[in-house]
């Protein structure tokens, strides 16, 4: 159904021009090429993570399920730190909201932008009521449902755009609505620039600029949850409810008729698809979730701030997802705790360290092949260190003098193999400078040239490494190596960690 | 009569494609649709199956007006496509695609699959794998047999044997006249001129989006006017 081939008819009574024998050598028409090389890429995905691989897709669902799920039911007895315990609560609310968004882009294929205003709706109209703001204070059992309900209808409205808008322009629509939303909840205080509702005329619905404070604990059938602890079960168990629908669903005539869907929209219609239904639906499964998820964040907040249902979590949320792989239930709470995992680790220098290291290791071994070129790279860069470590104490006492703070074993034998002159302002500055040039200088060598010449940069960047960017590691530092991180992991699995949607590489 | 396209014009914008089109398919024939590149034969199926809408005109099917009916409706009453191109679900199986083409019947009986697997054996033991991978002639088994989980009685084929050797288009051809023989009345859009018309009942062919001839299968073939049309675009 696609235009002319562009092949012009062969004169006469067309007959086929002489053509390969061999079909299967033909160019496939329509095949997309990450499918053409699915079977190729299973079949080289040897060692480690190829074992990793079809050991995890042997196990039932449920095994799965426990696997994913798992550490974090056990999460909150290992630990007793309040701090990390909350860090782990807002990981399973991005988990539950990443869900919803991979309904609506990873299943349905449609790229909506405006999904956290759902989420903010749903904190906000939990807010309003049961808070000490709006003074009314209704019980969670009925105003889950009514958020949820609310949400989705929303949902179903923002949703009749992708009718006629797909791609770019639903984002940007969807877009709108979400700077909308934002916009609404900073001026709806009932002060000057307000409207004035029918019949109850002046509100001060959502707080405006200050937000909507003394939000509710949840108070589900006259059991009030207070506890951080009881709002990360709560949460963990909805989660895995929502996981478990999500899996059948995925199964269902429902789920792969929004495969179809997200593949080929026309192909989908001329399979008598409802496709227009079928978007609706996605629109409003996705926005009751973020509606729902809203809610429970709005409890533990105890507040709904406009600054918190912006772009930035939209961002955030579409990494998680991405990360995880469009598509697919586990990836979401892989995806969600690496991106909310991660900046949290990497606050201390000691933490960042270790994924440094870490991340240069896995970034050899991934990257390059045979096994065992990594290996010599590696045991050549530890010996490099230790000869210049060696050369320098007995020539330059100064460029050893300096010490790793904090650093736990691990640091004092970095002590050992890292030069760590006292004074590294300047000299920092330009083996930082210096870096960069032999990244450059890298991308232009080949073969046992490139091999040699990492060793010595390798080495130059735990230098850089440990005399500059470690000291900020809260700020810049973190960034840099999150990016790295995900610029790794999405170059090892380009449709995401499990993603099974098909991803354009050219 | 099962199929009846009555003095059809179709736009896309402001761009007149078809002009004053009429044919018919009546129960269990084999017709098929010639012409050259852009002459409208895509178009044609488009409107038939009701992606695009006449501008004026009627698509009478099985009796029935269906002119302002989307496709899925067409489809219930029993129409099915094989699309150019195929276009099939690249990233899902050979099962579910088969399964998408019965979305109607609540995703395919255990009998509608055998039907399809008894004439495309190959497809029964590819089930698992990615559509996507399937060589050109089996992704046009695939299509095939997709279209026919829905239980058309008139099935729609956007040029078949597009890509394939020509051993393969003949046995495709096979293909094509044993679904005939099954009772399902076909309307095959085609390049190959010989090949389709030695198993049709009947043909059209189209010329910048009008019918310039048509007739029994037998004589067009011998048509010297055959050749011009082709020749002419
Ligand atoms: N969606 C569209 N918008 C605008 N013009 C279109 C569209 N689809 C087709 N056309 C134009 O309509 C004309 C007929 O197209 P159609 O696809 O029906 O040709 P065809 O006979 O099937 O040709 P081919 O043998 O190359 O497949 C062409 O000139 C094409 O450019
Ligand atoms: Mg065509």
């Amino acid at each position: 159904m696609t235009l002319g081939r562009g092949q012009p008819s062969e004169g006469g009574l067309p007959a086929p021009a002489p053509e390969p024998v061999d079909a299967a050598d033909r160019t496939r028409v329509g095949v997309d090429e990450w499918v053409a090389e699915a079977e190729q890429r299973r079949a080289a995905q040897t060692g480690l993570s190829g074992m990793v691989v079809r050991v995890w897709e042997r196990i039932p669902a449920p095994g799965r399920l426990a696997i994913l799920i798992g550490p974090f039911a056990i999460f909150p007895f290992i630990t007793s730190q309040g701090n990390l315990y909350r860090y782990g609560l807002i990981t399973i609310i991005y988990a539950l909201l990443a869900l919803g968004l991979n309904i609506v882009v990873g299943f349905a294929g449609l790229l909506d932008l405006g999904y956290v205003a759902f989420f903010g709706v749903g904190a906000y109209l939990y807010g309003i009521m049961a808070s000490g703001h709006s003074g009314h204070h209704l019980q969670a059992e009925i105003a889950i449902p009514i958020v949820v309900v609310s949400t989705g209808l929303l949902g179903l409205l923002l949703g009749l755009t992708s009718w006629r808008l797909l791609g770019d322009y639903l984002a940007i629509v969807t877009l709108f609505f979400l700077q909308a939303f934002v916009i609404f909840v900073n001026n709806a205080n009932g002060g000057l620039n307000d409207f004035s509702y029918p019949f109850v005329g002046k509100v001060d619905l959502t707080g405006g600029a200050n937000g909507l404070d003394q939000i509710d604990p949840f108070n589900l059938f006259g059991y009030h949850i207070t506890t951080t602890k009881g709002y990360y079960f709560f949460t963990l168990i909805s989660l895995i409810l929502l996981m478990t629908m999500l899996y059948f669903v995925n199964g269902s005539r429902t789920g792969r008729a929004w495969r179809a869907l997200r593949e080929d929209p026309l192909a989908a219609e001329v399979m008598s698809v409802p496709v227009n239904r079928l978007k609706l639906l996605a629109f409003m499964f996705g926005a009751a979730t973020a509606g729902f998820s809203g809610t429970i964040y709005g409890a533990v907040q105890s507040g709904a701030f406009p600054g918190d249902y912006d772009v930035g979590l939209l961002i955030t949320i579409y990494a998680i997802v991405i990360l995880g792989g469009l598509g697919s239930i586990g990836g979401v709470v892989i995806g969600a705790l690496v991106v909310n995992g991660a900046p949290e680790l990497l606050r201390s220098s000691a933490n960042a360290r270790f994924l440094f290291y870490g991340v240069l290791v896995l970034a050899l071994l991934v990257a390059m092949k045979p096994w065992y070129k990594p290996v010599i790279v590696l045991l050549g860069t530890i010996a490099f260190g230790f000869a210049v470590h060696g050369i320098a104490s007995a020539v330059w006492s100064r460029g050893t003098a300096g010490h790793i703070e904090g650093g736990g074993q691990f640091g004092r034998g970095l002590e050992h193999w890292v030069l760590l002159p006292r004074h590294t302002q300047s000299i920092a500055g330009w083996a930082y400078f210096a870096l960069i040039v032999a990244a450059l200088v890298l991308t232009m060598l080949h073969g046992w040239q490139r091999l040699l010449a990492l060793i010595p940069t390798l080495y130059l960047a735990s230098f850089v490494w440990e005399n500059k960017l470690v000291e900020q590691v809260s700020g810049a530092t973190r960034l840099i190596l999150l990016g790295a991180l995900l610029v790794v992991i999405m170059n090892v699995r380009p449709s995401g960690i499990f993603g099974t949607a098909r991803v354009e590489i050219v | 009569m099962l199929l009846r396209l009555e003095n059809v014009d179709t736009y896309y914008g402001q761009i007149h494609i078809l002009q004053d089109v009429s044919l018919e398919v009546n129960d269990g024939e084999l017709v098929c649709l010639l012409g050259g590149n852009a002459s409208g034969k895509s178009t044609t199926l488009k409107t038939i199956i009701g992606i695009v809408r006449p501008r004026r005109g009627a698509v009478r099917f099985d009796g029935e007006e269906v002119n302002d009916r989307p496709p899925s409706y067409r489809i219930g009453r029993g129409m099915a496509i094989v699309p150019e191109n195929r276009r099939l679900f690249a990233p899902m199986t050979v099962k579910e695609n088969l399964e998408m083409g019965a979305y109607l019947h609540g995703g395919g009986a255990q009998e509608d699959f055998e039907r399809v697997y008894s004439l495309f054996p190959l497809l029964y033991e590819r089930r698992k794998q990615l559509a996507g991978t399937l060589s050109g002639g089996e992704q046009q088994m695939a299509a095939m047999g997709r279209a026919l989980m829905s239980r058309p009685k008139l099935l729609l084929m956007d040029e078949p044997s597009m890509g394939l050797a020509p051993i393969l288009v003949e046995r495709n051809f096979e293909i094509i006249k044993e679904v005939h023989e099954s009772g399902v009345a076909i309307l095959v859009v085609e390049q190959n001129a010989n090949v389709s018309l030695s198993i049709a009942d009947r043909g059209y062919v189209l010329q910048t989006g009008r019918i310039v001839l048509s007739g029994a299968a037998s004589s067009l073939i011998k048509d010297e006017d055959l050749r011009k049309a082709y020749l002419g675009r």
